[in-house]
């Protein structure tokens, strides 16, 4: 870097140096508020609110234990099971669809193919009232399902295409040779296509999991009771229930953020092509 | 035996679509359109009776003066969003993907994306702790680089509360768009560039010449997801302004929908409401499936 720094001209120098500043401004902007938060989960709430910038004087290791026992567990285990159950959901019946749409041929496929890609288009707002009318009337308002349903729902026309777009380019050799050797549709789908797709499907579920952890509108309108909320619905009701107790509830907040940021972290590749994929996509 | 096997074929793909039609059908179509029906009606949300009011509810949109300020609220976040999120967000993926900073890239790129990965309800209490009028950090640090005087409840202020909730967005998403643009610009042949610096071009001007041309079809793209997002921003405001406020100044159209649903219970308005959302997310659907086609390649 300074070997290219002695040969470079002054305007090139005052254009990298803006640069790297830039770089850096936006480093500690995005930073120091992540840091900010860790560190101030283990001050006691009043040191936090005496002074807001100074490193925690004896850990409050506590925070998390309080955090933890005064409900963030339960949100935890709520949001675990949406997601486990929305992601379940996305890739068994996004396959099997994708699977239809892609190795059948029929003049009615492409209209079903129209209806899933328009589906990508409409969003959870303008569903919003009647989607609270249908719950109630289905009987499965408050309750985890009121969540889990719509979210499979709203994640299945994405991930239908992904996964498609990956089916169409399978080989036709690979499905022959295996209709020789006697495989039905369903074995095919599931002793074929699932296991080469492997790639796709982690993708989607990544994508699917990213969404059933973070989503806050429907969480927050369709549950009322505290039992069923997830994460980010949960901390609503935690901060109101804590109110000035700040450091538990940082602690809270910690609880939610990092685990997931850790996991993302690890999963990052996959993430970001499926998160390109589905941005040119949709 | 043909008629057969030419039957069993047919209803197999029925088969296997089934759970996926049925599910997009019920949970989003049917609502769609219940929605429209909803709105030539006046019912509350805790007893099922309908009563038909015919256009009444968006006779009553044009005369609403809160939809005009949702609209612009909306339309701020949009312009915000498409200034800071993507041309910005594109200048950062640049930087990134210049050989200069490449070794230390990895880094900056990480921790941007972070607040991408944070969930929108953390980012939300974190910045009431920020923006705290009395123990806040943004205050805090403004009296301590002498600029004492710009303090202010930014969030209890009806002149900065709708800015300073669209900048957490832009806090939040800013890093996702750049990640975008970072894909994007390394899939662009590096002999553009080797031809470029023979004519002996700067930066800026292989950035101007090479780099935009050839990502325009990711900045089309991104332009349509941050103005879409904008269109339907409820979370922030939500959580930070308690709804909108203070008063409805910070209000944007998806949260004074649920307001007149849930909280007025004219859940009927609320529908007509939704209908705007549509109308202009279809609007900006078309563009895109017109510039790009529906992705079904």
């Amino acid at each position: 870097m300074f070997q290219k720094w002695r040969r470079m001209s002054p305007g090139s120098r005052i254009l990298h140096s803006l640069a790297l500043l830039v770089l850096i401004i936006g480093f500690v902007m995005v930073a120091y508020p992540i840091f900010w938060i860790l560190m101030s989960s283990l001050k006691k709430s009043e040191e936090i609110t005496l002074n807001v910038w100074s490193l925690p004087t004896k850990l409050q290791w506590i925070n998390y234990k309080v955090a933890w026992e005064r409900g963030i567990s339960q949100y935890f285990l709520n949001s675990l099971l949406v997601t486990a159950a929305t992601i379940i959901g996305v890739v068994l019946i996004g396959s099997a669809g994708a699977y239809g749409l892609s190795r059948y041929k029929a003049s009615w496929i492409k209209y079903a193919l129209l209806f899933v890609t328009g589906g990508m288009m409409l969003n959870p707002q303008v569903c919003l009232i009647p989607l609270y009318e249908l719950l109630t009337r289905l009987n499965i308002r408050n309750t985890l399902y009121a969540l889990i349903l719509p979210y499979i729902a709203f994640r299945l026309p994405l991930s239908t295409l992904l996964i498609r777009s990956f089916f169409v380019g399978v080989p036709k050799e690979i499905e022959e040779s295996a209709t020789i050797d006697g495989c039905g549709s369903l074995q095919m789908f599931f002793r074929v296509f699932l296991p080469i797709s492997r790639p796709i499907l982690v993708t989607s579920a990544i994508l699917t999991a990213y969404y059933a952890w973070n989503e806050f509108m429907f969480a927050v309108i369709f549950i009322d009771s505290n039992k069923y909320r997830t994460i980010p619905a949960g901390l609503m009701s935690f901060r109101d229930a804590l109110q000035v107790d700040w450091g538990p509830l940082i602690a809270g907040m910690a609880i939610s953020a990092v685990p997931i940021m850790i996991f993302f972290i690890f999963v990052q590749k996959y993430f970001i092509q499926g998160m390109f994929a589905g941005s040119v996509k949709g | 035996m043909t008629l057969s096997k030419k039957t069993r074929y047919s209803i197999e793909p029925i088969l296997f679509m089934l759970p996926l039609l049925a599910m997009i059908g019920l949970f989003i179509y049917y609502p769609l359109v219940q929605n429209f029906i909803n709105s030539f009606f006046r019912f509350s949300a805790f007893s099922p009776q309908k009563e038909y009011v015919g256009f009444e509810n968006f006779f009553r949109l044009a005369h609403d003066k809160v939809i005009v300020t949702a609209l612009k609220n909306n339309f701020r976040y949009a312009v915000v969003s498409l200034l800071v999120q993507v041309c910005f967000g594109l200048v950062l993926a640049a930087i990134l993907e210049d050989q200069f900073f490449k070794k230390y890239s990895v880094v900056f790129r990480t921790t941007f994306f972070l607040p991408v990965l944070i969930s929108i309800t953390v980012i939300c209490l974190l910045f009431t702790f920020i923006y705290h009028p009395t123990n806040g950090l943004l205050n805090g640090f403004l009296s301590l680089i002498g600029l004492g005087s710009w303090q202010r409840p930014w969030l209890g202020s009806s002149k900065t509360a709708i800015w300073a909730t669209i900048a957490v967005s832009q806090w939040q998403s800013t890093g996702y768009i750049m990640m975008l643009f970072i894909v994007a610009i390394q899939k662009i042949p590096a002999e553009l560039y080797e031809a470029a610096e023979l004519d002996g071009a700067g930066k800026i001007r292989k950035f101007f010449t090479i780099t935009i041309p050839q990502v325009k079809e990711t900045f089309f793209v991104a332009s349509v997801i941050t103005v879409t997002g904008s269109v339907l921003v409820f979370n922030e405001p939500y959580i930070l302004t308690a709804g909108g406020g203070p008063g409805t100044s910070s209000i944007t159209l998806a949260v004074y929908m649920y307001q007149s649903g849930f909280f007025k219970d004219m859940m009927g308005y609320a529908s007509a409401i939704a209908i705007v959302i549509f109308i202009i997310s279809a609007i900006l659907a078309f563009i895109q499936i017109k510039a790009f086609g529906t992705g079904e390649d």
